[in-house]
Order: C-alpha cells, then structure tokens, then sequence
C-alpha cells in the first residue's frame, strides 16, 4: 500500500519513543519554528564544543508538537547530529534536504541517513516534506546561530 | 444500508451533476469529499456555463460596441442581478465584485482606511472583531489599525465554541467605529447571534461587516434582514469557480466611501492631473474582472435557487445532527466547537486522542476520504482550546449519511494503524 512507503516501521517507532526529546541545559542557543501551513511547533536547543565547522555538537535537545512525521524526523535528526562535527552533521543533513526535495526520485544513502532513509517515501507527499523538515531546518538555523555568535 | 434522515436531499439526482465526485482514489476507493469548508465541487451546470461562455461570447465587459461585447456585458452584468436577487440586495448596485471573501474584507478595510469623516478612523478609534475571524477577517483590520492608529479589540469565546458577548457593551463601545464578525465560523461550525452585535454596534454609530463565506453556500441570506452594513462572501465555497467573490454594501455607503484599487472601468473622467468616478459599484472594480467566474457563479446561484436554499439548510441541519451523534460515539474523539447542530453549520472540527490531525488526515486519505487538517486560518481558534490543530469534516447539498458512516470507519482505521 503506498501509505505504508510514508509511514515506515521506523518512523512509528521514532514518533512513539522519541530520542533525545525534552529540552536540557547547557545549551548554547535555542530557537522556536514553526510549519505555519499545519501548527506544527518546534523549540530546539544546540549545545557545541568547540569553535566553526570543526565544533562537536555536543547536544541536541527538543520539544515539540506535531505530527508523526515531525516528529520522528527530530528524533531521527538528533541520532544523527549529536557527537558529529559540525561541518559532518551540515553534510548529513544537506543529504537529507536532498532526498527530501527529491519528489520520490533520489537513492537515499543508507551509509549517510541511517534511519532517515525510512522518509524516502515522505518527499512524494508534497504537503507533509516540510513535516520532515521542520526540526532539521531548526538545528541548521541553532547551529549557525551558535557559530555566527562566535566570531 | 442506505440510511435516510428526514430533511435530506436526494443526494442520488444530486450527485449526478458533479463529475468529480465519481472518482474512485487509491485503485478502489470511491472519493469522500469532505472538505467543502474549503472549497465546493462544481456541477456540470456551472461547467457548461463556464464553456459556453468561452466558446459563444467571450469578449470584454463594458467597452466596445460590438455583438460579444455586448453579450459579455449582459451576462457579466446578469450574474450581478442574480447576486442580488440571492441575498435579496435592495438594489443591485450594492453588489461589488470581488476575487473572493479576503479581497472583499481588504476592500472595505481599505474603504475605511482612507475615508474622511464622518468615517474616519484614526488614533482613539477602535475596531471590533471576534477570536473565531478566519485570518482573512482579522489581518486586514490589523493592518488598518496599524496604518491609522486604531486599536483593534475582540470577543472571545466560551468554552463551548461560542462568542462570549457577556461584555458586549464594553468590547463595542462609543469609540468602536467598525465590527467585523464572521457568521459562521469555518473551524468551530458555530453560528453567531448576530442581532445583537448588530444592534448594540448601531446604537453606537458603528458599522457592522460580517463575513458570510460559510453562511452565503449553505442558508437562505437577507442582507436587508441582517441589516449588517457590508457582507462578504466567496463563490467557489457555494459551487461557482474560484476568483469570483462578493462585497455587498449599503449604496449610501458606497456613494460615500473613496475607491481602493484605481484603473480601467472606474473611473468618470481622467485628466493627466485628476480623475472622477464612476459611481458604485463600478467604482470599486478597477481593471477587468473575472467575467467568466461571475458567469459561473450565476449559473451556481441558478443551481442553488432550484434546489431551494431552505431545503439546502436543512438537508445539512440532518447531516450535521447524524454526523455529531456519530462522532461523538467515537471513542476518544472530541469535537472542538459547538457539540449539537443547534446555532451551528456543517463543519465539525475535532482532536482524535493524541493523534496529530495531519495523521489522521493522511490516514483517511489513503481511504478516499477528503478532509481538512490543519489550523484552519483561524490560529487563534486553536490557541484559544490549546490544540495545534484539528480534523475537520464539513459537508455540502451533495454529502449523505454514507459518507459520514464512512468518515467514521476511517477514523476507526487510522486508531488501528497508530495503535
């Protein structure tokens, strides 16, 4: 059933037992989005260590509201930020970007999304990619509020 | 099991004249169309309107001397007869064109903006609107507000989804100079009491605007009983295309208040320093307006005149009492507004347990059941009952029991496929 390419095995379990939710101290910035088209909300917070692209991203913490895509996607994110570089976790997540402005069409590359590859099947509902987006624009939004803050 | 409610349509000749909703989604599953809050199917009548005025005699209104000139102009100019023959318009002139209920709230928002006394609005005055505003009856009065230096101020709403006019005579007072307030919200379903905002908003010399996007589709509208002083509404919720709207307005009003949009056909002279207008309703359609689509709209206003809009209203009435009867039995769901059909249309808008109404929704869709997901341009709504946003089902002439009963064995499948 082409439902069942949305909503993986993976992605019900990441929005039933999010990763890392909950917001925690320290943390270096905190920044609020929102999907304006359906409510969905996001407050995230980015502690790094360290200075420009080579800084760890220590932690990543969150709390939200919204539906299972948005917040699976968060969860997911997090797995795949937190303990990286800074300039590996923008690449992670540009891959990301990628597959999800990608219509269905892109190959996702397990080496690289890990879990994320499970919302392969989100870019081919127009409506619900900016569910999917919603927690990796804010960290890429935190993290470069952080690193512009540092120069 | 055919169910039958009394009251009802026949909804079986109905649905014949809209080809949409014969489509079947998904491989097998015939098209729910539940989303008529949004936007209403069209029926063939209005799509052969459509047709045939592309086809026979599409030309430009009001200009020109020549035979499809003509015609455009008596068909374009017809529609605004039926227009007001529908809301029962003391005079046809009152009935402005618009592209739809945002523009004609702008319009008169920008009326008033510009307006010399006695109705001027500047810093000490204030406007009137409600928590239930679609965005497009509260960002327009938001940015007159800012741009005069008025103070807008609101009612709220009671617990159950109605306005709390409680403090009417402190939230309308001698300094309101304008009350816009919707007739029917499009998230909680409610019908407000219109008469007396109306009435204590007169007694202070203010004028009253009401948004009828969800009333004008879906029961009998008088704006002389209404005794509002503007009244918008948009055709594509009440079966005529999009881009075709209506600002009705009291003519002395109209005569009164300075045009917004400058142009081609609303204008009396024009010199390169000055120009004088046309007087209304033409002052107040700059440009060439949407002639097919008021074409369309006054082959929708035929469709409905058949029908009988009473008959109409109470053919949801039924619909929308059995569909909140049935909603209400399932478990973990609750209706966010109004939970009986009285003082109330046919939107029901609800949180299914913890579920994310965009799950839910997308669930549904994957059974050929079209609903509404979302904040539902009403945010403040939402804020007010401390959801992000609901589902919401909302039915039309064309709708039946049928398709509520399926709504409802959808909604138990989306508990099963997040259980």
């Amino acid at each position: 059933m082409k439902l069942d390419s949305m909503y993986q095995e993976i992605i019900l379990d990441h929005y039933r037992n999010p990763h890392h939710k909950g917001l925690r101290d320290p943390f270096d910035t905190e920044v609020h989005h929102v999907n304006p088209t359906c409510g969905d909300e996001v407050t995230l917070r980015v502690k790094l260590d360290g200075t420009g692209a080579d800084a760890k991203v220590v932690d990543v913490s969150y709390e939200g509201q919204g539906c299972s895509i948005s917040q699976a996607s968060a969860s997911v994110m997090t797995d795949l930020v937190i303990g990286r570089t800074v300039a590996d976790a923008l690449k992670v997540q540009e891959e990301f970007l990628h597959l999800m402005q990608s219509k269905g069409q892109a190959e996702p590359d397990e080496e690289v999304l890990e879990d994320a590859v499970a919302f392969a099947g989100v870019s081919k509902f127009p409506a619900r990619v900016k569910c999917a987006l919603l927690g990796w624009m804010a960290w890429r939004d935190a993290t470069t509020q952080v690193m512009e803050g540092q120069k | 099991m055919t169910t039958t409610l009394p009251g009802l349509l026949d909804t079986d000749a109905i649905r014949k004249d809209f080809p949409v909703l014969s489509r079947v989604l998904h491989g097998d599953k015939p098209l729910v169309y539940l989303d008529n809050a949004a936007t209403s199917q069209k029926p063939q009548q209005v799509l052969d309107a459509l047709n045939a005025y592309y086809e026979l005699h599409n030309a430009n209104v009001h200009r020109g001397v020549h035979v499809l000139a003509e015609e455009a102009t008596a068909l374009y100019e017809g529609a605004r007869d039926k227009v007001a023959s529908f809301i029962n318009a003391p005079s046809r002139d009152e009935v402005i064109f618009t592209k739809n209920s945002s523009e004609s709230l702008n319009l008169v928002a920008n009326m008033l903006t510009w307006a010399d006394d006695p109705f001027r609005v500047g810093p000490g005055s204030e406007v009137v609107i409600t928590e239930m505003e679609h965005h497009s009856n509260i960002v327009p009065w938001q940015l007159m507000c800012q741009r005069t230096g008025a103070s807008l101020k609101w009612f709220g709403l009671t617990d159950d989804g109605r306005l709390d006019l409680s403090n009417i005579d402190e939230v309308i007072t001698e300094n309101t100079k304008v009350v816009s307030v919707v007739h029917t919200s499009n998230i909680l379903g409610t019908v407000n009491p219109l008469e007396a905002i109306v009435r204590r908003a007169h007694d202070v010399g203010a004028l009253v605007v009401v948004d009828a996007s969800q009333a004008a589709p879906h029961v009998p509208l008088d704006v002389q009983a209404l005794e509002a002083d503007f009244v918008a509404f948009t055709g594509h919720k009440m079966l005529a295309p999009t881009g075709i709207g209506v600002l009705w307005g009291r003519l002395g009003l109209l005569e009164e208040l300075p045009p917004f949009l400058g142009g081609g056909e609303m204008i009396e002279t024009v010199t390169m320093s000055a120009s004088t207008y046309a007087p209304a309703p033409h002052k107040f359609e700059a440009g060439t307006p949407p002639i097919a689509q008021a074409v369309g709209l006054g082959a929708a206003i035929d469709y409905l005149n058949a029908l009988g809009m009473d008959k109409i209203a109470a053919h949801e009435h039924a619909l929308t009492s059995y569909a909140i009867d049935a909603l209400n039995g399932v478990e973990g769901l609750e209706i966010i507004g109004p939970k009986t059909a009285e003082m109330r249309g046919a939107a029901i808008s609800f949180q299914f347990g913890d579920l994310h109404p965009h799950d839910v929704g997308q669930v549904l869709d994957e059974q050929g059941i079209a609903v509404r997901v979302g904040h539902h341009c009403a945010r403040p709504v939402c804020l007010r009952y401390g959801v992000p946003a609901t589902t919401r089902a909302s039915f039309y002439l064309y709708s039946t029991p049928g398709e509520v009963d399926a709504l409802v064995a959808g909604l138990e499948h989306v508990r099963r496929f997040f259980g």
